[in-house]
């Protein structure tokens, strides 16, 4: 049979069966649009942890007081590693390690900030100029705090932009002076907005000099000290030298920990790859339940149109020919199947950034594939193979099956 | 030369743990041109014969030598191509494709061969003409009458212009008229040289032919040809 024939033959005989043609379409459609919405969120989460991981700041290296993590509980330790404080001057000093670009320290608790008789809980943040670049803060008002000894407790604030508004509604907030804590300070910047996150939305935040978060919170240790790398390659290096500096300053002994968000991200991606891995898998299965009940309707069809096959025989169609109708009419209900779950797939992974904006939620494009392909394999393979039984079969015996 | 010739020919079914001897021991020699009726009693394995006969069905023993070429030991491809240009075949239910129109049914033997689409349609409009179909062209089964679908079906077998055409009961489905009909249509292929073999249970039509073949329990009972001989 020519090729033409061959494919009208099929196209005729899948639209002689609107149902069954339907039900496969639907099966392989619902397979591959499964496939291609379930990895777009697997993968969507994991886009979503690292974005939210990367926004935190880039390469950086972040120091806690404490010596935390191998080991466990050791008696000898527990007795004389009564941690050192991480002071101001430590912070400073790791400005000297050559492959530190900059360094933010970092105190941050509760307190109250209030103005013109309106007062509000907010999260207070001691730290020096360099806080805001290193986070990726922006200032949306005003300068920054003033760049000079970190242990002066300058008088001044930065405040955020849900703050600003609460306190000074549509005045003008720089300049004024408002009281935090027991300390009056001089409003001087506001930051600018960054949108919910995992990391401090700075919304509600208030930052203030290192030295003056120290006095409020009366504390002399710092929360942790933020190390910029000068780029992803000096990650390693500024950790090492950190330590180094600290073990120097504290008498030998290694009393901080130091973490690099590096590390901290290459364990979430791990984990999240796996967990995209765990979802197209699941796909897979959907995909392979659909093959099934591709299959199955083939089957069916084929049991139904068993007299037709034994009238083409007799009509002088050889096996091949059988076959290759049979192959065609597969081919084109597995493709269109797989072109409707495509569309499907896409318009739900796009349903889903409409509903949830922040959420990265786009199938990689190796799933996309994957999908495709298992759907077009298991639709030929399911199709086919039914056909070759009835192809073998004697004309006499196909004919007598009504 | 003789078209046909069954030496021996065995056919049996299994039914559970009895067995069916649907053709037991047959001997028959057609020649060329002929018009042959088979007739017998329900069961006597009239059926089976002209399955045989058409390579739609295997025998268990014997031999069948279709114009001199033994048949029955060729692969199931080189049967369907014997089947595609030396064989039409009519059946009692017409075994039309439902989807497909009536020029598209009659064409399909020609479809499956992989003629032009040109040739197609020159041979299938011929065909229309002379049976009577050119205003039905476009028409599926289930809008003709069981006269027009037989007349589909002969136009159908006859479209490769094979030397052998066998009919199963083609009139078993249809009143006396319209049998009158499609009898007068395979008697005219007849005329043009075609072999002809009609199963039938209607002695006025087997009387016809100008051999009767009379079957009893899968043996010939009785050749009219044998006595002509
Ligand atoms: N596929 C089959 N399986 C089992 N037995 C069969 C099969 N085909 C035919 N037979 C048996 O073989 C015998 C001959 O059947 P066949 O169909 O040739 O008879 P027939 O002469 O055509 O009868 P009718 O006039 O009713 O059409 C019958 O006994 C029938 O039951
Ligand atoms: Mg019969």
């Amino acid at each position: 049979m020519r090729l033409a024939d061959t494919l009208r033959f099929a196209r005729d005989a899948a639209a002689g069966t609107p149902l069954r043609t339907a039900l496969s379409v639907l099966a392989m459609a619902i397979g591959v649009a499964a496939v291609v919405v379930l990895t777009a969120l697997g993968d969507g989460a994991r886009r979503y942890v690292v974005g939210q991981f990367s926004s935190l700041g880039t390469n950086l290296v972040i120091v806690l007081p404490g010596r935390t993590g191998t080991g466990g509980f050791n008696p000898a330790t527990a007795i004389t590693a009564t941690p050192r404080d991480l002071t101001i001057d430590d912070a400073a000093a790791l400005r000297r390690a050559p492959a530190v670009r900059r360094v933010a320290p970092l105190n941050a608790g509760t307190s109250e900030i209030s103005y013109g008789g309106r007062l509000r809980e907010v999260m207070v943040v001691g730290s020096t100029a360099e806080f805001v670049p290193i986070r990726n803060f922006e200032l949306a008002q005003g300068e920054a705090l003033p760049d000079d000894d970190w242990n002066r407790a300058a008088p001044v604030a930065l405040i955020g932009a849900k703050i600003r508004d609460e306190l000074f509604g549509s005045r003008p907030a720089l300049g004024q002076l408002a009281r935090v804590g027991d300390r009056r300070v001089r409003i001087v910047g506001v930051l600018k907005s960054t949108g919910q996150g995992l990391g401090m939305n700075t919304d509600e935040l208030v930052v203030v000099p290192i030295a003056l978060a120290q006095a409020l919170f009366n504390s002399n240790t710092l929360f942790r000290v933020l190390v910029e790398a000068k780029s992803r390659d000096a990650i390693p290096q500024a950790r090492d030298q950190a330590l180094a500096i600290l073990k120097q300053r504290h008498r030998g002994e290694e009393d901080v920990t130091v973490i690099t968000q590096d590390a901290v991200l290459a364990t979430f991606d791990k984990l999240l790859g796996a967990l995209t891995l765990a979802v197209a898998g699941i796909a897979a299965i959907s995909l392979a339940v659909a093959g099934i009940l591709v299959m199955n309707v083939m089957l069916v069809a084929v049991t139904q149109r068993t007299a037709e096959i034994g009238l083409l025989k007799a009509l002088g169609a050889s096996g091949r020919t059988i076959r290759l109708a049979f192959l065609a009419e597969a081919a084109m209900l597995s493709a269109l199947g797989a072109l409707l779950g495509y569309l499907l797939g896409q318009a739900g992974a796009f349903a889903l950034r409409q509903a949830f904006p922040v959420f990265p939620a786009v199938a990689p494009d190796w799933a996309v594939f994957a999908g495709l392909g298992t759907a077009l394999a298991t639709g030929l393979l399911f199709g086919v193979m039914p056909a070759r039984r009835a192809a073998r079969l004697d004309p006499v015996q196909a004919l007598m099956k009504h | 030369m003789a078209l046909i010739e069954l030496s021996g020919i065995e056919r049996s079914f299994r039914l559970g743990d009895t067995t069916v001897h649907a053709l037991a021991g047959l001997d028959l020699r057609m020649d060329a041109g002929e018009y042959v009726a088979v007739m017998g009693p329900s069961g006597s394995g009239k059926s089976t014969l002209l399955n045989l006969l058409g390579l739609l069905d295997r025998p268990n023993a014997g031999s069948y030598r279709l114009e001199g070429r033994d048949v029955t030991t060729l692969s199931p491809d080189e049967q369907a191509a014997v089947r595609s240009t030396r064989i039409g075949f009519v059946f009692q239910s017409f075994h039309l494709v439902p989807r497909l129109t009536a020029a598209e049914n009659i064409a399909l033997p020609m479809t499956l061969a992989g003629i032009a689409p040109a040739e197609r349609r020159r041979r299938v409009e011929r065909a229309l003409a002379d049976f009577g179909l050119a205003q039905r062209a476009g028409h599926k089964p289930d809008e003709l009458s069981g006269g027009q679908r037989q007349r589909v079906a002969i136009a159908r077998a006859t479209i490769m212009q094979p030397p052998l055409i066998l009919a199963d009961e083609p009139t078993g489905n249809l009143d006396r008229h319209t049998g009158d009909e499609v009898v007068h249509l395979l008697e005219e292929l007849n005329a043009r040289g075609v072999t002809l073999v009609v199963v039938t249970h209607d002695p006025t039509l087997g009387a016809r032919a100008r051999r009767q073949l009379v079957m009893e329990d899968g043996r010939l009972q009785h050749d009219s040809g044998d006595a002509a001989r």
